[in-house]
Order: C-alpha cells, then structure tokens, then sequence
C-alpha cells in the first residue's frame, strides 16, 4: 500500500487545504483507496468547486421544469404526458489528447446521461470548436483533430442509432492545442417514466450492469481538471474507449428493465465510474451502500480497489432494485446480452464502503463525497482582455471580394462536409436537420416538435463574457422562434481556462451572472449542464466560451426554409437595419477575416427588443405568412442575403438600402435582433411587426439569380448566386485540403 | 398485409421500418426478435438498418449466422418477399440470399444525404408501383455501401434485369452505381437507400413509399393473404 506524501496528495490534484478537510471528516487519515476516491469525487470536473457558488445564480424554474440541475439531465413538460430530458457535457480534453475516442465517449456518456433517466435519446447536437486549420506550425495538427472529432462523433451516434440533427463548428487560433468538443443529447419518455438516481430502501439490493470493468479511464476526471502540459500527451491511456454497439444494447436493456417496475433507483457510470455513482445515489436518498468488488464484472484480473474504483469503462450503469425482484432485471440484460451482478446492499448507515473479497478498503460517509466537496469563492478582478477597445484605420477595398471572402471562411462556409458524415435522420424525427436555422424534431405520437439550438461565440465573451453570453441565449432564442418555437430552457457548457487566476475566474463570474440575466429574461431556465475549466495549454487560456443549448416547443409542421423560395417576393428586414459602431465591429467576422485583426467590444443588445423581434416572427411563421425565414448572425446581412440565396431554387435578391453608414459596417455589423424573411404578403408582416412595436423594412425583391445590394443607389455587391454557392460549398474542404471530397 | 421486422441486437431502423409501415402506410407490423427460429405468419420479411451485432468482422457478417436467418432463408426460398435495407442488404450478401459484398465507401467516409436514384426495373414486387427509368429522391445513410462483384456476376444481373436501382451519378463508388439487386427469384431484394425514411411528407420525402408500397401490395402476395 502505498504511503500519502504530499507529493502523492499533489499527484491526485488535490490541495494539502483539501487533504486536511479529508482528515477531518473522517476523524482519521484516509486510506489510499480512499484518498483516490476523494481526489475524483472532490475534482473540479465532478464537484463543480470553483464555479458552484456562481451556478446558484441560474434561473432554474418555470412552470415547463419538472426537473431542474442536480439530476443527470433536466425534465421539461412539453404536454399530452409526455416530457423531454436534454442535457450538454464537454469531452475537451480527452479529444486532444485522443480526438476519436474522445469524441466518440463524450457523445456516449451524454446519451446515458439520458437513458438513465428513462427517456429515448432522439436528438443529439454538437458544439465543436479548434485552432486555425491553415496555421504554418499547427495547422496539420488541428485538421486532424478536427477529422477524428468528426468521425469519433459520427462512429457513436451513428452505431448507437441517434440523429446528429445540429451544431456549431467555430475556428479560432486560441482553441489550438485545446479544441472544444461540446455534445447536447435529447430524449423523450412520459410523464410516469421518469426515473432518478436515488438508492432508496435499505436492503434494496445494488445491481451492477453494461460493459465489464478494465483499466481504462482511470483519473479521467481528475485529468480534465487540469490545465494541459507537454506531459499530457503521457495520460493517453486516460482516455476511455467507447463502444456504441453495447450502449445501443444497454439503452434497450434500461428501457426494457424499467417497464419491470422493479428499478427504484438508475445512474450511469460517467466520471469517476463507479464511485461518483454509487455516491451519488446514496447521497442523494439518504442512505448507504456497501459492495464487494469481488462481484464486479472485469474486463482482466488482477484491478486493485483503486483501480476499479477510479475506473472509467464505458458504457456501464448502476442500479438499485427492489429485493426479491432482482430476477426480472436479470432476465432482461440477459436477453440483451449483457453482465449484470448484485453487486451491493444500500444500507442506513450514511457510508459509502467498499469491501473486495470482504475485505473492507472504504469507508466514507457519502455526504463527504458528495455534498461536502470544497466550495471555493475563488478571487475574481477584472475579466482577462486579450485585444484593445479600439481597432485600427482600414481602407475601403472591393465589398463584393469581402463577400467572397467572409462566405468561404471557415466559421461561415457550408458544415456539410461534416454533417453528411453525421446519420441526421434516423428514428425519421427530423423535420429540419443539419444547415437549418434551428433543429426540428417531432415527437411521434403527439402534434408537438421540439426545437433545439446549440451556439456560442468565444469572440464576443472575449470582450465581454457578460454581453457576449446574452447575445448567445439571445441568439439561441431567436433561432427557435424564427422556425415558430416558443423557447423553453436551457442547458450551458462553460469553457474557460483556469479558474485559479482571478482575471479568468472573473469572466466565468461575468459570464454566469450574464446567461442568468438573459434566461431569466427571456424565461428559458437552466435546467443543468456542465462546467469545463483549466482550457488552458502550456498557460494560454482558451477565448471564454460558454455554449448554449436552448430547446423549445411548437406544434408540429415543416418550418420556412432559410432560403428564399420564388423570384418576385418581398424580402423585409424585421427589426430594422439597426446600427453599429466602430467599437462594436471589431468582433465580427469582417474583422477577423478580411482585416485580421480583433478589438472593441460586441454589439449592442436591447433584450426588451429582441423579445419583440422574436414574437413578431414566431406569429409570422406559425401563420405560414413568410416563404423563408433567417436570422442575422456572424458576418451581418451581406452574408445574410447570401445564404438565403444557396437554396435548391437558387433564388437571389435586389437590395436597396438607405442607411449612412459607412459600407463595411452597413453590409457586415453583427448587430441582433435582425431576422430576413421573404414574403408574398409584406403588408401582412409590416403590420405584424408594427403590433409588436418592432421596425420592419423592405429592402428589396428576390430574383432569378444573383445577390445585388445598393445602398442610396451605390451598387455594394454584385455577384452571381452560382459563384457565391460554390465558395461556400467548398470552403471546409479547401481548408481541410481534402482533394477527395472536392 | 403483415410485415415482420426483424430486429438484431444493434439494428436501429427497425421502428423506422415499422413506424412506415404500420403509421405511413397503414399495415400490420410486427418485430422479430434475431433468435427466433420462425417468422411466424407474416407475408413480408424486412431486415431494417442499422449496425447488427455491432457489425464487428465485417458488416452483417455475424447476423448471418442468427437463429432467424435460417427461418428468413426458407421463407425466401418459398417464394416469400425479403427487403433488405442498408445493414440488410449487406445482411444479404453476407448470408448468400444476393450476390456481391458491400465494401466501405470510395470516399472512407459515413455518408448521410437524399440522393436520386433510378429504378432501373419495375419488374419485382418491391418496383412494380414505380416506372422504369422514374428517378427517385432517397435518403442514405451508410459507411459501407460500395456494392462489388465481379464482372461475370455483373453483367448476369444486369442480363436477367436484377439491378433494381441505381444512383443517377457518384453516389459511394459502387460499380455500375448499383443501388439495389434482386435475387434470381425477384422476391429478394437488397438496396443502401432507406425508404422507410422517405414515406412521410414532413421528413422532406415520399418517394420512398413506391417501394414500400410496392411491397405491400405486391400482387403474388395479395392471393395468399386473401387465402389465409
């Protein structure tokens, strides 16, 4: 047995501050199974101890939450009986250190997150985000990472048999060497079969079932609550490998297992496997667990206590049933093909002890673990700044060449490259996929679609992580509601760098304190998700990026398309042309593309009036008064009107404007609250907008082909929709250097 | 019309398969667990998509030997109207119901998009609602669908009229851009497009209903389910 050093207690990531809270909680020193234990449960990545007392701050409920954070996932009513479960989690470090398998087991553990709570996954979205493919020194490495990623994440949802239905794919020089891999998993169940993570009823027998234990995994957690060195790429073996083949089994098993009645309690094995499990369970009912480990399913022999402890196999999960009925558990992992063990007793003790071969290894109250983890207000000044507020003097250069520029960019060109590796139809949900403003799902059974969308913006929270995270939710809201959804709540991934400098602690604390205002606000609560801190590599912190996953709801029926459909409509502007200044331009996508460079600070957003915006095209949408529908985001409304203009009909648009800014920022602000629609009826929509109190101008007509824009008879841009079509369409490949697709 | 759904350990279109059925197109479905050793008294056989046995060695290389590919063999000896879709296409050919394999696509990539395919023949129970020559908007959804064989295995098929569809264009390398092939008896048919996945008007598609309900009133079929 080894003897705890302080450089062992280092080793483990925990502090000696920490070290002696475990001496005092249990009146003794630990053992070093126990202190293993401790080291995981008390991680950042599980114990939240750096950002917990800031999360408090989150709205979490409205009259759709039937279950808020804490749980796996959160509980949304969508009526008639039925409810969604929809969660994030980040895989960031494992997927540089690993890109496939990283990717892959971060879209595993999202998916059991929501099985365990009973509900079908049928949507998952990803949030994935590197370093510059067409860097000299670490381009090669980043295309790399980007191509594991993606078909890391397409192998598992797609075995698994899940659609991949959106996303976001983001590149920025300060994700190099720490890509982000951000997965959002959906499910649907009913009402009556909800289930927790509870170990009630003592003498209730502890059932162990999925994949068999090994080595694999071991300290993933701890290792994704520190920041990356030249050593990380030793802790390869700390990735977990995933096998989708068996959650797909596992899924089918749980549901089939939970129709039994007999399951009181279920949780999935995620980080730190079985010990964050059984915790948890018991914690959270009250109640202890005792198990032997001789009893646990193993993938070799020989795993000490420590090891299958730390374990973090994939595709595991624990359950607690009720005794004498442990039979008809058994029956259906059998049919299924799966181990399944009584692994353990819950017990009224209040401890979490662990025995192999009766031998007793641990013995910790589970309080300790789980409720009392270190809770940390860590010091916070003035949020990190990397650019200057203002930018410098730039000449006017050809507009139609930026154009061209911005739509062949990395952040802007077509993902299709991406997603057509992605199955975005399977279980036929899909009503609007991969390349839609927002996801569309139907709920089968019902007349209800939900819709999801998952954003963020690291440029924006850079220069300010509280306006920059409004403008995220608002963003997210305005997607939903420009496909007729009403949004719902929200689920946020927080990816920041190391929360022990007070300058990166203060944009989580500016961040947090901004996505709370903009959910109360727009009454989408938070109902969970997940922290990532120390995104950090050989001390450069990532761009502050916290992503959000906003669902809503609408009655189901194909949403307008981006696109514009037929010549000869009205294209209107409904919220206006809006303005910006020279401050507020230095995080666009025309600064970082054509000038490139960054400053300044980001739009301006008017929440009481984005509302309006929202509503107003909801009601547009939901009456079928508008062809297409698309709201103005990164590159502004140039590239607006260009994408409306890739649609299959290849219909473009006239332009003239009347507006005395200056041509850039005219064609290129990012200000929000913007959505362009085309319509048969502009008298309908002008006076929707004017009810709501929200300005709408008609810009223009769509035409045969080619997008035109004036402004005040100037001709700005001029270029065929083919020409155009094709930068955007190939832009992702030329960056990939990937001759084959082309 | 009864359809039986045969559901591997890993199949993950079989409620696709069967939702199209019995909610698109208003039939009986029912599902077949992979150690059955009967099929019971369906009058159609669909193997559904999907990842059978995590598709390890090879795809559709260990449902080949499942208790119920025995019981789907016979019934398609008797004459007895198989589909196979994607994994059941490659289920197939494992099983030597259809000639040639199914190899990982040209590009080594999954791919998932709607593409136009051709029915090349409407002489078989799954086309005889569809024109020859009509092109369809089909949806795959597939990692190994590059249909091979050799050339002799080749020109018979197209000489007896068993390409059934084919992809109008590059679709994922498959010679001769096979889409799906009939067995020699016609009442075995493989493809990689998913119609089940083009049968409902939201989706985006409905082309995929001429095959499914092709199947459905296939006339053979039609006599003995007025018989039983």
């Amino acid at each position: 047995m080894s003897q705890i050093t302080p450089d062992v207690i280092a080793a483990h990531q925990l502090t000696q501050g920490e070290y002696d809270k475990i001496v005092s909680l249990l009146g003794r020193e630990p053992s070093f199974t126990e202190l293993g234990i401790f080291s995981v449960m008390w991680s950042e990545h599980c114990s939240y101890k750096s950002s917990r007392i800031h999360l408090k701050k989150l709205p979490t409920e409205s009259k759709y939450v039937l279950q808020g954070p804490g749980e796996n996932a959160g509980i949304i009513d969508i009526g008639d009986g039925v409810a969604i479960a929809f969660k994030i989690e980040s895989h960031n470090h494992p997927s540089f250190i690993e890109p496939f398998q990283g990717a892959a087991t971060g879209v595993g553990g999202i998916l059991r997150d929501i099985f365990t709570m009973g509900a079908r996954p049928i949507a998952v979205m990803d949030s994935i985000r590197f370093g510059n493919l067409e860097d000299e020194k670490t381009g090669a490495r980043n295309r790399r990472i980007l191509e594991g990623v993606v078909s890391g994440i397409a192998h598992y949802g797609n075995c698994f048999g899940v659609p991949t239905v959106g996303g976001e794919c983001v590149f920025e020089s300060s994700y190099d060497g720490n890509p982000l891999v951000n997965v959002f998993a959906l499910g649907v169940f009913r009402h009556d079969e909800i289930f927790y993570g509870t170990a009630s009823g003592v003498g209730n027998p502890v059932i162990y079932v999925g994949a068999k234990t090994g080595r694999d995994g071991i300290h993933g957690a701890s290792m994704a609550s520190a920041e990356f060195t030249e050593e990380s790429k030793q802790k390869r073996p700390n990735v977990q490998v995933g096998d989708p083949f068996l959650e797909k089994l596992l899924l089918e098993a749980c549901l089939e297992a939970m129709k039994t009645g007999a399951i009181v309690g279920i949780q999935d094995m995620g980080a730190a496997g079985l010990t964050s499990s059984t915790c948890e369970m018991a914690s959270r009912a009250g109640t202890g667990i005792e198990i032997d480990l001789q009893y646990v399913p193993q993938r070799e022999p020989g795993m000490t206590p420590y090891e299958m402890l730390l374990s973090e196999s994939q595709e595991r999960m624990l359950l607690v049933a009720e005794r004498g009925r442990e039979g008809e558990i058994f029956d259906v992992f059998k049919k299924w093909g799966l181990d399944a063990a009584t692994i353990g007793v819950v017990t009224d003790d209040g401890l979490f002890r662990v025995k192999d071969h009766g031998k007793v290894y641990a013995e910790i109250p589970n309080r300790a673990l789980a409720d009392e983890a270190p809770k940390y207000d860590r010091p916070h000044t003035t949020p990190l700044r990397v650019a200057p507020l203002d930018g410098p003097e730039f000449k006017s250069r050809d507009l139609t060449a930026d154009l061209k520029s911005l739509i062949e960019s990395g952040d802007i060109c077509s993902k299709r490259w991406i997603w057509e590796q992605y199955d975005h139809q399977v279980r036929t949900n899909t009503i609007a996929g991969p390349g839609a403003e927002a996801a569309v799902v139907r709920i089968k059974g019902t007349n209800t679609s939900v819709a999801m969308s998952l954003d963020g913006n690291g440029r924006y929270c850079a220069l300010d992580p509280r306006e920059g995270t409004k403008l995220i939710v608002a963003e997210c809201c305005r997607n939903l509601s420009t496909v007729g959804a009403l949004p719902v709540a929200t689920t946020n991934n927080l990816n920041f760098g190391n929360p022990e400098k007070p300058e990166i602690m203060a944009q989580i604390v500016e961040s947090v304190e901004g996505l709370a205002e903009a959910c109360r606000f727009f009454e989408v609560p938070v109902t969970g998700g997940n922290v990532s801190l120390y995104n950090e590599t050989l001390g450069t912190p990532i761009f502050p990026t916290p992503v959000v996953g906003i669902v809503g709801t609408l009655p189901t029926t194909v949403p307008p398309p981006i696109h514009f459909q037929h010549p000869g409509r009205s294209v209107i502007l409904l919220g206006g042309l809006r303005s910006a200044t020279e401050q507020e331009f230095g995080g666009t996508q025309y600064a970082k593309v054509v000038l490139d460079t960054f400053w300044g600070k980001p739009p301006t957003l008017d929440m009481e009036y984005e509302r309006r915006v929202q509503q107003t095209v909801r009601e547009l949408v939901r009456e079928k008064a508008v062809e297409s529908a698309h709201d103005l985001s990164e590159g502004g409304l140039a590239v607006a009107l260009a994408e409306c203009s890739f649609g299959k009909a290849q219909v473009g648009a006239e332009i003239d404007l009347d507006s005395d800014l200056r041509p850039e920022l005219l064609l290129f602000h990012e200000a929000p609250s913007r959505i362009l629609v085309s319509t048969a009826d502009p008298e309908r929509v002008i006076a929707a907008a004017r009810k709501n109190g929200v300005e709408s101008v008609t810009i223009g007509v769509t035409l045969e082909s080619g997008v035109v824009i004036r402004n005040q008879k100037a001709v700005l841009v001029d270029c065929r929709i083919d020409e155009l079509g094709k930068l955007w369409d190939t832009g992702l490949v030329n960056l990939l250097h990937d001759p084959v697709s082309v | 019309m009864k359809v039986g759904v045969v559901v591997f350990p890993g199949s993950n279109c079989d409620h696709d398969a069967w939702y199209a059925v019995s909610e698109d197109l208003h039939h009986q479905a029912e599902y077949i667990w992979h150690d059955s050793n009967s099929l019971g008294d369906v009058d159609a056989v669909i193997l559904p998509g999907g990842f059978s046995y995590g598709d390890y060695l090879r795809t559709g290389a260990i449902a080949k030997f499942s208790p119920v590919l025995k019981a789907v063999k016979e019934f398609a000896q008797a004459g007895g109207p198989v589909l196979g879709v994607c994994n059941g296409f490659q289920i197939l050919t494992e099983a030597g119901l259809l000639p040639g394999a199914l190899v990982r696509n040209s590009e080594l990539k999954f791919i998932c998009k709607t593409v136009p395919v051709e029915v090349a023949t409407s002489d078989s129970p799954f086309t005889h609602q569809a024109r020859r020559g009509e092109v369809l908007q089909l949806p795959v959804a597939h990692g190994e669908g590059c249909y091979v064989a050799d050339e002799k295995t080749l020109d018979q098929l197209e000489a007896e009229d068993r390409v059934v569809l084919r992809y109008k264009g590059h679709c994922n390398g498959s010679q001769r851009d096979i889409a799906g092939i009939l067995s020699s008896g016609r009442n075995v048919m493989g493809m990689m497009p998913h119609p089940e996945r083009a049968a409902d008007p939201l989706l985006g598609h409905t082309d995929g209903i001429k095959i499914l309900n092709s199947l459905l009133t296939a006339p053979s079929l039609v006599s003995t389910t007025t018989k039983s």
